[in-house]
């Protein structure tokens, strides 16, 4: 309305109407520009990815000698599902229980502030610092690369994430349930576990999918955790080998046997990653 | 004996029931609040722990860790300067390619993009933060590289190659390759969090300027654009946090050379791709510590940079989570 409006009282001198057309269209080239790497980088790792993909990729180890065709990456999807799996049992009942406190119990109390800045400065932190951090507590304290200390490097990622988005999920949740629960005669701690956090339940797994996501294709963190494995290892006291770790490594090779592997393992990996994305982006519309 | 009266079941269920729910209450305070400490006790042995590991390197070199150009672990001599140069310069390259095409992308989605295309472009920007690192250095490694060594590299050389920083010859894996990498890697972050300010700026002010006759463009610059500065600031200084600390990508491209050089078609190191390629081969506790050291460094500009970027967004929109789509 204010716009046509204007359009009729006012007629704009050209160079002013010239200048508005060339910022917009600047605006409007931007965005095709940022645009143009993600087609880009989704074009070459499905170009290169499907003709690299076979079924020996997900049955055979990455052990086969890099001038022979037929290797394979099962080690490294066994790996990475063991250490995502231990982050998400370390990473979400801590974020959640946190969040849980900052938003229903802690709330502007000294104490929560406290929690909600560490969160915030937590999510600030180089990956590859929280992998430093892991290896001075776990690795050079066993004395080897292990799945757990990879693990654990990829919860303490995760767990701002998760923390932050089931405060702000809860925080959602209109007081009227909470009040209704509780002049009920619930007690607190049922109010909040069978109705608060049961009504944020679907906002809480968009978070915890998309912190999922983001972990699945963390690199810096496992070189000197989780390290690498040639062969299938379903020990947590064992260095494993995972995709993304081992991505890196099969990409720098010299041999293009295995730069074919690395851009198979970047199909799979990015498509696991979009999948989580646009799911949770589902989630949250049908919430809607 | 007496039938209870109403009384006395009223006292018996308060009492019952006030010692349940306080018990249950306490309880669930108690262990909640316990897991919220752990976040600060976390972050808290974050600091300590690498102040420990660095601590050998601290107390050998002291502040000549931060002079020297020196690194060499058979002599176990150490000095940062050039990963430091490397951090900081491909750094603010990569703000100088991507900030304009951040505000644009921001501005486009926010004032000017009509609405049923902001969702799904929104979805896309996003998408480009999800891609993981070690991808787009593959991708870096197998297409970027390359392109920029035969389309780009030889151009800037012709126009730029007078200024010392676009000379001599590449083979892609350089410095530049590097910034460009990062400014794909940094674009979201700025992209979404302007847009989030843009925002929340109070609608009244373009209509205010819309009202007087401004075109869209001269709404935005006049009336917009200046209340929402800090803001953007915050968002600039968010992406820089990201850039400073990403590792994989730039590792994979940046052609890690220990030297510090003035032309951008060298290879180069950051602090972070410098972890990244020795700390797991590491040849004694020094060397060690000395890679523990730039990682220290590196906590440290990071949440330096991510407490002044959050104090400034925070004023305009609310504070900063890791929000949902």
């Amino acid at each position: 309305m204010s716009i046509a409006l204007a359009k009729q009282a006012t007629s704009i001198e050209p160079r002013r109407r010239i200048t508005d057309v060339v910022m917009r269209g600047l605006c409007v080239a931007a965005t095709v520009i940022a645009l143009i790497p993600l087609v880009a980088v989704l074009y070459y790792v499905a170009s290169k990815g499907v003709g690299a993909i076979s079924w020996e990729f997900f049955t055979h180890d990455s052990s086969t000698p890099p001038s022979e065709p037929g290797g394979g990456m099962s080690n490294a999807i066994v790996g990475s599902l063991m250490v995502v799996g231990l982050a998400c049992a370390m990473g979400i009942p801590v974020g959640v229980l946190t969040g849980v406190y900052l938003s229903e119990l802690g709330r502007d109390s000294m104490f929560a502030r406290t929690v909600r800045f560490t969160a915030d400065a937590m999510s600030g932190i180089p990956s590859i610092v929280i992998g430093v951090f892991t290896y001075t507590l776990i690795v050079l304290h066993q004395r080897h690369f292990s799945a757990l200390a990879g693990g654990v490097a990829l919860a303490i990622i995760m767990l701002p994430t998760v923390t932050r988005t089931t405060e702000e999920m809860l925080k959602l949740v209109p007081d009227s349930l909470r009040e209704a629960a509780l002049a009920l005669g619930v007690p607190r701690w049922k109010a909040i576990v069978t109705i608060v956090l049961r009504t944020a339940a679907p906002g809480i797994a968009t978070g915890v999918m998309l912190a999922i996501a983001r972990v699945a294709g963390e690199t810096a963190p496992l070189i000197f955790t989780a390290f690498g494995n040639p062969h299938v290892s379903t020990s947590l006291n064992q260095p494993v080998g995972t995709m993304p770790v081992l991505i890196f490594e099969d990409a720098k090779s010299p041999y293009d046997e295995l730069n074919r592997q690395a851009a198979a393992g970047a199909l799979v990996l990015v498509a696991f990653i979009l999948l989580l994305n646009i799911t949770a982006r589902l989630v949250v519309r049908r919430k809607k | 004996m007496k039938r209870p009266d109403a009384h006395d079941t009223e006292v018996a269920i308060r009492r019952r029931s006030s010692l349940d729910v306080n018990l249950g209450d306490r309880t669930f305070r108690l262990v909640t609040a316990a897991f919220a400490a752990g976040a600060v006790v976390i972050l808290a042995s974050i600091v300590v722990q690498l102040f420990q590991g660095a601590w050998p390197s601290i107390a050998r070199f002291g502040a000549g860790f931060l002079t020297s150009s020196d690194w060499d672990p058979v002599h176990d001599k150490y000095g940062a300067v050039p990963f430091l140069y490397g951090t900081v310069m491909s750094s603010l390259v990569a703000l100088m390619i991507t900030v304009p095409i951040a505000f644009g992308v921001a501005i486009f989605l926010s004032e000017l993009a009509p609405p049923w295309i902001r969702g799904p472009l929104g979805f896309m920007v996003e998408l480009l933060a999800a891609i993981p690192s070690v991808v787009y250095g593959l991708w870096g490694i197998f297409v970027l590289a390359p392109f920029m060594r035969s389309d780009v590299d030889p151009i800037l050389r012709t126009l730029f190659g007078w200024t010392g920083f676009f000379s001599g010859p590449t083979n892609g894996h350089d410095m530049l390759t590097g910034a460009v990498i990062l400014s794909i890697m940094i674009l979201p972050t700025i992209a979404s969090i302007s847009r989030d300010v843009l925002r929340a700026a109070p609608p009244t002010l373009r209509e205010g300027a819309l009202a007087l006759g401004a075109t869209r463009w001269e709404a935005v610059r006049t009336a917009v654009l200046p209340y929402v500065r800090s803001g953007l600031v915050g968002a600039v200084l968010l992406g820089l946090g990201r850039a400073l600390g990403e590792t994989m990508a730039i590792t994979m491209v940046i052609g890690n050379s220990d030297r510090a050089h003035q032309s951008l078609f060298q290879g180069a190191q950051t602090m972070a791709s410098k972890i990244a390629n020795e700390y797991a081969e590491a040849s004694n506790d020094l060397h060690l510590a000395a890679l523990t050291e730039i990682g220290l460094l590196l906590l440290a500009v990071t949440l330096l940079f991510n407490l002044a970027a959050r104090i400034l967004v925070w004023k305009m929109r609310g504070p900063v989570g890791q929000r949902p789509v």
